[in-house]
């Protein structure tokens, strides 16, 4: 029916894996600002949640890595990593394949994309689902972009995806929520964890908020390496939904550093001209 | 090397196969006695080092039990007995940003 809510939110294992190690009042500051961020999903009518998240080799390997994926199956497991890990506990989460099998009809049209019936969550999913849908009761279309093996996905491809997920949400019968997971400037799975950029953060999630394609695609992976580390290579899940919101102003709610999480972290949200609120 | 850890760090059953004989587990991959090495014993540090991707090896390290700032050290370790990281994008980069946690000294950008 129509797209119903939009927002990017962090997705690092540390989130939930590491809680005791972070600064309480920051944290729960952080957990807070997730759970409105799951308040507001319910209240938008959402019927299915796709979450785009760069994945960390739960699925896709170098010998056959699509550029963009989506899932199209009726449920998906996760965690592939160690439960006490993670610090969450192996799941079955639902999935729609027929509204998959709509989704990615649509999206074809104007962008090539990979499909998979078989699709295991990682953290990139499993934190945020963690806090945003705890109980599983809400069809979950994963979808992914190579952020992780170059050459990587270019941004302006992000966009046109992004674009053509907004525009398959459109055509579906069903609200449509979606989510954009990971960076944005971090160091992970290198002895550089912890290392954070918060200005580099703020500065691209201004230029998120305010939707600004110009500025957003402008990024070049050098630059990104340099400034805000490999992880930081997740933008692109920011800029597709940045694309998908078809222009709408964005809010940040929460964007704070976690050293020990790895990253600033951050919940914001679009506020779509199509949703009355 | 990456390959085998892709299909153990999602496969319970190669998992439970892995615990039981590691040497039997990798006979069939297209290792070096080094990479054979680092898997079975595992040497976290000297996998960074020879470049496995670092998301593969932090979920390898999560199915060993290793605690973070063991993880972190043992990576760094690595690079102080091995070297630098050979290849890929998960290397040392000697960013010098806020929050940091390393004790890493800067360089090492060869692997950009």
């Amino acid at each position: 029916m129509t797209l119903v809510y939009a927002g990017v939110c962090s997705h690092a294992p540390g989130i939930t894996g590491r809680a005791e190690q972070a600064d309480p009042m920051v944290r729960d500051g952080f957990y807070d600002a997730y759970d409105q961020m799951r308040k507001d999903i319910v209240a938008s009518g959402a019927e299915a949640i796709i979450v785009i998240a760069a994945e960390h080799f739960a699925n896709f390997f170098m010998n056959n890595m699509p550029s963009f994926a989506i899932g199209m199956a009726d449920f998906y497991d996760g965690p592939i990593e160690d439960p006490a890990w993670l610090g969450i506990e192996k799941f079955r989460a639902p999935g729609d394949k027929d509204l998959s099998k709509r989704l990615i009809t649509e999206v074809m049209e104007t962008v090539d994309v990979s499909y998979a019936e078989e699709w295991k969550f990682d953290h990139g999913i499993a934190v945020p689902l963690h806090f945003l849908t705890p109980n599983f009761d809400v069809p979950i279309i994963p979808v992914n972009i190579n952020c992780q093996g170059p050459p990587l996905t270019p941004l302006h491809r992000a966009w046109a995806f992004g674009e053509a997920l907004g525009r398959a949400s459109q055509a579906v019968d069903e609200n449509i929520a979606i989510i954009g997971t990971g960076g944005i400037s971090h160091w992970p799975a290198t002895p550089d964890s912890g290392k954070i950029n918060e200005a580099w953060d703020r500065s691209f999630l201004d230029q998120w908020c305010r939707n600004d394609k110009d500025a957003l695609l402008d990024y070049t992976n050098e630059q990104v390496y340099a400034d805000a580390g490999q992880g930081g290579f997740e933008i692109r899940t920011f800029i597709s939904v940045a694309a998908a919101a078809d222009g709408a102003q964005g809010t940040v709610h929460f964007c704070e550093p976690i050293p020990i999480f790895a990253v600033s972290c951050t919940i914001a949200s679009y506020e779509l001209a199509s949703v009355e609120r | 090397m990456q390959k085998f850890l892709f299909e153990l760090n999602r496969d319970r059953a190669l998992q439970a196969r892995y615990d039981e004989d590691r040497a039997a587990v990798l006979a069939p991959y297209d290792l070096t006695t080094e990479e054979t090495r680092a898997l079975v014993e595992p040497d976290i540090g000297l996998l960074f080092h020879l470049g496995v991707n670092g998301q593969i090896l932090m979920h390898f390290a999560a199915l060993h039990q290793i605690e973070w700032q063991d993880y972190l050290a043992r990576m760094r370790d690595g690079i102080e007995k091995y070297g630098p990281v050979r290849e890929g994008v998960y290397a040392v980069t000697g960013y010098e940003g806020v929050g940091a946690d390393s004790q890493i000294p800067p360089a090492k950008a060869d692997n950009q």
